[in-house]
């Protein structure tokens, strides 16, 4: 069996779970910068994936793509450490503003360029915008079938894939020839840790841009191992409509963005005292709240 | 044309939920912008489904059925619905946020190169002006969500692609008959020319469906948990607690992320809408993601040891304590006051 050439995209993303009170700013809305960017967990679990794939075919070969700004190199690093092979930086400000359409366009146009692939992987949706929705546009602009929802792939070998996908009322096991793009699930197995050897391998591992703002006493690595440059693509690097990126190539606009204010509702405030639960549980059940 | 068209997805022949709830928000879409609301139906053994769909205030209905489109596939469905939508044009097409439809939507916007908002919390109607290029829209559909982990409200628009495209959660909208005797026109589709072979290229093996076991929606009283209630066992409690009053067991996404409870509790945006008699929210900072799906409550009882915590300005009683210290005396003192 031949081995499998495997993209997972994933996203660099500000940890929206636990915006704590230092990420408020005084106004009451959020301080972006406060907040720690990070690899998107359900991309994490498509990682996963990939990385059981590429141990149970030998020779299969798993690339992290990525859209963003230079930083997001972090976790095309971090995919490294734990067991991808390279990864691919796709970087413009040509991109900027994209929605998700304008996102899967220039995504596509980037996996075109990589040549034959025989599967994509994605994590479900990203924690920022969990719209779900970059996967199967991603999909359906390289006319590849989509498999989304996925849990567990319970075979693949070069010519098909078998999955359990995870829908609201129960399960599905759906079966389909390479290529294709399917979409991980945060319930399916959580990536393995980072790897002592790769992390060793893989710590100097920079993208040309970085390179260029590197201590020159690190240089020579770069010549003599090529692994440790991470491709870093701009608008140029990929054969693209321009009218289709960013945002003009985004249908969706933002007309208005509202931050959260909290209007008060006249509540009553009571403490944890006997005296004060147990008249609050005689008020519920005389108003019939409960009871 | 230029119509509304809402796609209605079917489980054993019932029309879901969710599709119900949004042709009831399709009427009223219609009715502000005088024009047609279009539904369209695909799957296998259809007859008659058109007596689920009209009294909703249907004035279109478009059926393919076909043996293939039952399950739903991808691309079947993709390819159908986008050669309907070419066809005729829909200024707006909504979808359920199901698994169905957020599967779909994608594929079909990007077909199209039409914008689509995952999520939507309300739908208006509303016009918008481009001051740099000097243009005025009229009548465009505001798609309302939170975004941004729910710091933040945003107002979502396509002034120049159609259809304009949303899905919404089910228990989001609600569902209302419009008039039971109101007929509409059906309309079949001719699917031989919509489909072509390779769309069929996913087989599914095996498919069971699991009813969910948890009836949050159905649910008088709803005692949910965040990250505040700290670990597995003190959600226990929140079981506990839901038994003597009769009620079930809900959580927060931070919950649902920390594994304290099973993403079929999860209340929010991404999760179920409960609109229960009573809400206890234990433990739960009150994220407006988190709010999206319960603030209709007709109670809110918030316990948080946070006295500044978001969910207390919603709450109609604050108990400022320990969750672990408080629930055994709500349990304790309603056991002695119903006795």
């Amino acid at each position: 069996m031949k081995g499998l050439k495997i993209i997972v995209l994933a996203k660099q993303v500000p940890d929206t779970r636990n915006v704590g009170k230092d990420a408020m700013k005084a106004d009451g809305t959020v301080n972006r910068a406060a907040l720690p960017a990070i690899f998107n967990p359900e991309d994490l679990n498509a990682l996963e994936q990939a990385l059981q794939i590429k141990d149970r075919i030998p020779g299969s070969k798993v690339t992290v793509l990525t859209m963003g700004p230079g930083r997001a190199a972090d976790i095309i690093r971090e995919g490294m450490f734990r067991g991808a092979d390279d990864g691919i930086l796709l970087s413009d400000r040509a991109f900027a503003g994209s929605d998700t359409l304008a996102t899967s366009y220039a995504l596509s146009r980037a996996i075109m360029k990589m040549g034959s692939v025989d599967l994509i992987v994605a994590g479900r949706q990203a924690i920022d915008g969990d719209t779900a929705q970059v996967g199967p546009q991603v999909a359906e602009k390289l006319k590849l079938p989509q498999l989304t929802y996925v849990e567990e792939i319970q075979k693949i070998d070069d010519k098909q894939i078998i999955v359990k996908r995870r829908l609201e009322r129960g399960v599905e096991i759906s079966s389909c020839p390479l290529p294709l793009l399917i979409t991980v699930n945060g319930s399916a197995t959580d990536c393995r840790a980072r790897n002592a050897r790769l992390l060793m391998k893989f710590k100097h591992a920079k993208t040309v841009s970085e390179i260029q703002n590197a201590n020159e006493d690190y240089l020579h690595l770069y010549n003599d191992r090529p692994y440790l440059t991470i491709t870093e693509w701009s608008v140029n690097d990929i054969d693209t409509d321009p009218e289709q990126l960013g945002l003009t190539g985004s249908p969706t606009k933002v007309k208005k963005i509202d931050n959260v204010v909290l209007q008060a509702k006249d509540s009553k405030v009571i403490t944890s005292s006997d005296e004060d639960i147990e008249a609050l549980m005689q008020e519920l059940i005389e108003s019939h709240a409960i009871g | 044309m230029n119509n509304i068209f809402v796609y209605c997805e079917i489980e054993d022949g019932t029309l879901a939920e969710v599709s119900l709830e949004l042709l009831t928000k399709g009427r009223k879409l219609a009715d502000s912008l005088k024009c047609k609301l279009e539904a369209v139906v695909l799957g296998s053994g259809l007859q008659g489904i058109e007596k689920q769909v009209y009294p909703y205030g249907v004035d279109v209905l478009h059926v393919a059925d076909d043996h293939r489109l039952y399950p739903y596939q991808t691309l079947p469905h993709t390819s159908i619905v986008v050669k309907l939508f070419e066809q005729e044009k829909p200024q707006i097409a909504l979808m359920g946020a199901t698994s169905i439809g957020r599967d779909l939507g994608p594929r079909v916007s990007s077909a199209l190169h039409s914008g689509l908002t995952a999520d939507c919390t309300s739908l208006e109607i509303g016009d918008h002006e481009d001051k740099k290029a000097g243009v005025q829209y009229k009548d465009l559909l505001y798609q309302i969500r939170p975004a941004f982990g729910g710091n933040i409200i945003a107002t979502i628009i396509n002034p120049d692609c159609r259809p304009q495209m949303a899905t919404v959660r089910e228990g989001v909208m609600k569902k209302e008959i419009l008039n039971q005797d109101y007929i509409g026109e059906l309309k079949m589709i001719d699917v031989e020319k919509c489909v072509a072979p390779e769309d069929f290229i996913v087989s599914i093996i095996d498919r069971h469906i699991e009813q969910s076991k948890v009836n949050l929606k159905g649910a008088p009283i709803v005692v949910a948990g965040g990250y505040g209630v700290g670990s597995r066992e003190n959600f226990n409690l929140l079981y506990d607690l839901a038994e003597v009053l009769g009620g079930e067991v809900g959580a927060s996404r931070a919950a649902v992320d920390a594994g304290y409870a099973g993403h079929d509790r999860q209340i929010g945006q991404t999760g179920v809408t409960v609109r229960p008699k009573l809400y206890i929210a234990c433990g739960i900072s009150g994220q407006i993601q988190h709010r999206a799906g319960m603030e209709e409550s007709s109670q809110i009882i918030a316990i948080n040891t946070d006295p500044e915590a978001p969910i207390n300005s919603i709450a109609d009683y604050v108990i400022n304590g320990d969750v672990a210290e408080i629930i055994p005396k709500m349990i304790k003192y309603y056991r002695k006051n119903t006795k």
